[in-house]
């Protein structure tokens, strides 16, 4: 507060209305520099403002025109092409947008220092590029990100945004028919009305199921497996290590592929070889063959343990390099207090893991809830139908995939649910991250 | 007396311990090992069968590897994964150097914001907006192309991988940047030749991150590509087995060893490289 007071007492009365007359006129870009006497920028921009409302007047209002009717006429308009110019004039929009605030804040400030310390601002193009140059470099090295992010991410995000509103399935689809703005409609089939809504909580009820234990799973094991092999004095350390790599340094779809076919309940590795041998040498229990595949309680079962075994040695290597970094010194400080070996572990070990790597944990649970090559390379969502195009084994992102690519796609429901999906993943991941110290990682 | 009796109970419950250890281990590689041994073994073996099982008793031939170069597109699905997960492969680790390089170095107007935006970004899944991406292919000429893959492929991973160089920029000291920027080297020169020799390790990581996702990629690539002589590989593998009349699984294990092998090699190759690299970026430990 009193450095604000300080500064506004610096600037006379004539400075003050001076750097507001600049940054007012800069409301068309390009004015308040020149009012600044900053010519080569203030013409610059002004043609940058130009070049905008000259795309709006011949692109940008029909465009934005056609999102808002989708078009009136099949035989002239196709829907899609006037969502898709609609979404890209929104972000053009949003770019210029950027830019006009970015312009205004440069007026102001710029104006701001003449009258403090003229000489420190650069009026000749040289002294403009060079200046641009140097405070500039970091902007130009995040181009090539965001053009590409732009194009895979943020624009098909809007796309998909706007397709859970439109009535685009089966039935409609351009350049036949037109596609209509339907509002919440979709949403409201998934959530209140129809099959759908069945359908969903049973594909959404699996899903959190198959993320809880499929990733609980692979927690277990891959820290059990890393606090077992890094005891003192383990022999073979080297070669078991290897090997609890290999499930990592396999492509996961090779695996999940060899697995679905050893699954086979009538011919499948597992229940001509694996179960038969079992019994053999397991005692007072009967083995029998098993029905993976064929009903849904087993294939479910196959399937969590096959993301076990799939995922367990990432969170064997990260927890691993953990235990690793904790210093000796902590050990051989609680040995001093009386520490037991499992007191060791449960108040030094233990915390330290999950305070390190929990937010590597967390995008294990958001990965597994999307999936997708477990799930559908296994049994491709199978056994059975449960309506709606989803099987008793698919999630949210292989029943998308179905609705999609199906013989009656529904592009609405696929996009609403994509939605939900993405919602859920980053209401999940901002809580934990919120939890943890990775939203401070700015500075 | 009582520190003798100590002592004893330690050693056998240490000998419990040492013993349930290994049991564990063992199990564990079996479990491992067995499912991997059945598809090197099956590769090598002759005749049609339907399913895998661990079979020793022979008689071996390379035969399977043949068919697959004579008889199936195996060698054009791996010409066409390794053009794609190339260009991938360079694109992205480009794209993401630069701009972590920048989070790391520079404070500038937006960075904070910026770097919020790629955290919740990152966050989208981006291979769900199957729908938005069919739209846009139609109306682009995606469908059957090869770059319209390539371009997701390389964006999609860009928030998340852009956040883990960053964090593994903050780990060189910025003093090095500071002393050469002291002695008059430029933006591009202190980027370039100062910097950029120390993050090696973390590139070649996300190097092979990068390269092996188009490997293991199904869902979007399956989607896109509807002519066999476009298909990845794993497309193209999945073909062998999908079918319940028409299992070929020898072919199958064949053309999985000669993708599984040279990603394992690389990846036990840079394996030393992974923790330091996940930690570092992922919880700046």
């Amino acid at each position: 507060m009193k450095s604000n007071s300080n500064k506004n007492s610096i600037f006379s009365e004539g400075d003050k209305k001076y750097i507001k007359k600049s940054t007012f006129l800069s409301i068309i870009p390009g004015l308040g520099q020149l009012n600044n006497k900053q010519f080569f920028k203030g013409v610059l921009f002004l043609s940058i403002f130009a070049l905008f409302v000259a795309e709006m007047l011949l692109f940008g209002i029909p465009a934005l025109e056609g999102l808002i009717t989708l078009g009136t006429d099949p035989a002239t308009d196709h829907s899609l092409f006037l969502l898709i110019e609609g979404a890209l004039q929104i972000i053009i929009t949003i770019i210029f947008l950027i830019f006009l605030f970015a312009n205004i804040v440069d007026a102001r400030k710029v104006a701001k220092m003449r009258c403090i310390n003229p000489e420190n601002v650069n009026y000749s193009v040289k002294d403009i590029l060079n200046h641009t140059l140097d405070n500039g470099f970091p902007y130009l090295l995040t181009i090539p990100a965001y053009l590409l992010m732009a194009f895979s991410i943020i624009f098909p995000v809007l796309v998909t945004i706007f397709i859970a509103f439109t009535n685009y399935n089966f039935r409609n689809v351009p350049p036949t028919n037109l596609i209509e703005w339907v509002g919440l409609d979709t949403f409201r089939n998934l959530f209140v009305f129809s099959a759908y809504r069945d359908t969903f909580l049973a594909v959404f009820s699996w899903t959190l199921i198959w993320t809880f234990a499929a990733t609980t799973l692979q927690l277990i094991i891959g820290v059990f497996t890393a606090i077992v092999i890094n005891q003192k004095g383990l022999k073979f350390k080297k070669i078991f290590g290897v090997i609890m790599l290999l499930p990592w340094a396999i492509p996961a779809f090779i695996t999940v592929l060899t697995f679905s076919n050893m699954f086979n309940p009538s011919v499948g590795a597992i229940n001509t070889q694996v179960i038969p041998f079992l019994d053999s040498i397991l005692p007072f229990v009967e083995l029998t063959s098993v029905p993976w595949k064929i009903t849904t309680f087993w294939t479910r079962i196959a399937i969590i343990m096959i993301q076990g075994w799939v995922g367990f040695p990432f969170i064997y290597v990260l927890t691993s390099g953990v235990i690793q970094s904790i210093p000796d010194d902590w050990y051989e400080a609680s040995v001093m207090d009386g520490a037991s070996a499992i007191q060791k572990f449960r108040f030094i070990t233990l915390p330290h893991i999950f305070t390190v790597a929990a937010p590597i944990f967390v995008t294990q649970y958001t990965g597994n809830f999307n999936n997708f090559n477990t799930i559908y390379l296994f049994n491709e969502g199978g056994p059975g139908s449960i309506g709606s195009g989803a099987g008793s084994t698919d999630i949210l992102i292989s029943w998308i995939y179905k609705l999609t690519t199906g013989t009656s796609p529904q592009y609405n429901v696929s996009a609403a649910v994509t939605l939900i999906i993405s919602m859920v993943v980053i209401a999940l991941s901002m809580f934990i991250f919120s939890k943890t110290k990775a939203f401070e990682m700015g500075d | 007396m009582a520190k003798k009796r100590k002592l004893r109970t330690q050693t056998t419950t240490n000998r419990w311990k040492n013993l349930f250890t290994y049991i564990y281990l063992i199990i564990l590689s079996v479990i491992i090992i067995y499912p991997i041994l059945i598809t090197v073994t099956s590769a090598f073996r002759t005749g049609n069968i339907m399913a895998f099982d661990l079979n020793l008793s022979g008689p071996w031939s390379l035969n399977n590897f043949r068919r697959l170069f004579q008889d199936t597109l195996y060698g054009t699905w791996y010409l066409n994964t390794l053009y794609v997960a190339g260009t991938t492969m360079f694109a992205q680790v480009a794209a993401i150097t630069l701009s972590g390089y920048a989070y790391s170095r520079y404070r500038f107007v937006g960075r904070n914001q910026s770097i919020k935006f790629f955290l919740i970004v990152q966050m989208i899944p981006t291979t769900a907006a199957l729908t938005a991406f069919f739209v846009m292919a139609l109306l682009a000429g995606g469908l059957n192309s090869h770059w319209f893959l390539i371009l997701i492929y390389i964006g999609g991973g860009i928030p998340m991988n852009t956040w883990l160089m960053k964090g593994y920029f903050d780990t060189i000291p910025i003093e090095l940047d500071e002393s050469a920027k002291l002695d008059g080297a430029g933006h591009l020169r202190i980027f370039w030749q100062i910097v950029l020799p120390l993050v090696k390790p973390m590139i070649a990581v996300q190097a092979l991150w990068a390269f092996m996702g188009p490997f293991g990629e199904y869902m979007l690539a399956r989607f896109l590509l509807r002519r066999p002589d476009l298909y990845t590989v794993a497309i193209g593998l999945q073909t062998f087995i999908n079918n319940p009349q028409d299992q070929r699984v020898t072919l199958f294990a064949a053309g999985a060893i000669l993708i599984a092998v040279p990603i394992c090699l690389l990846f036990f190759y840079l394996q030393r490289h992974f923790i330091s690299g996940l930690t570092a970026g992922g919880t700046k430990g």
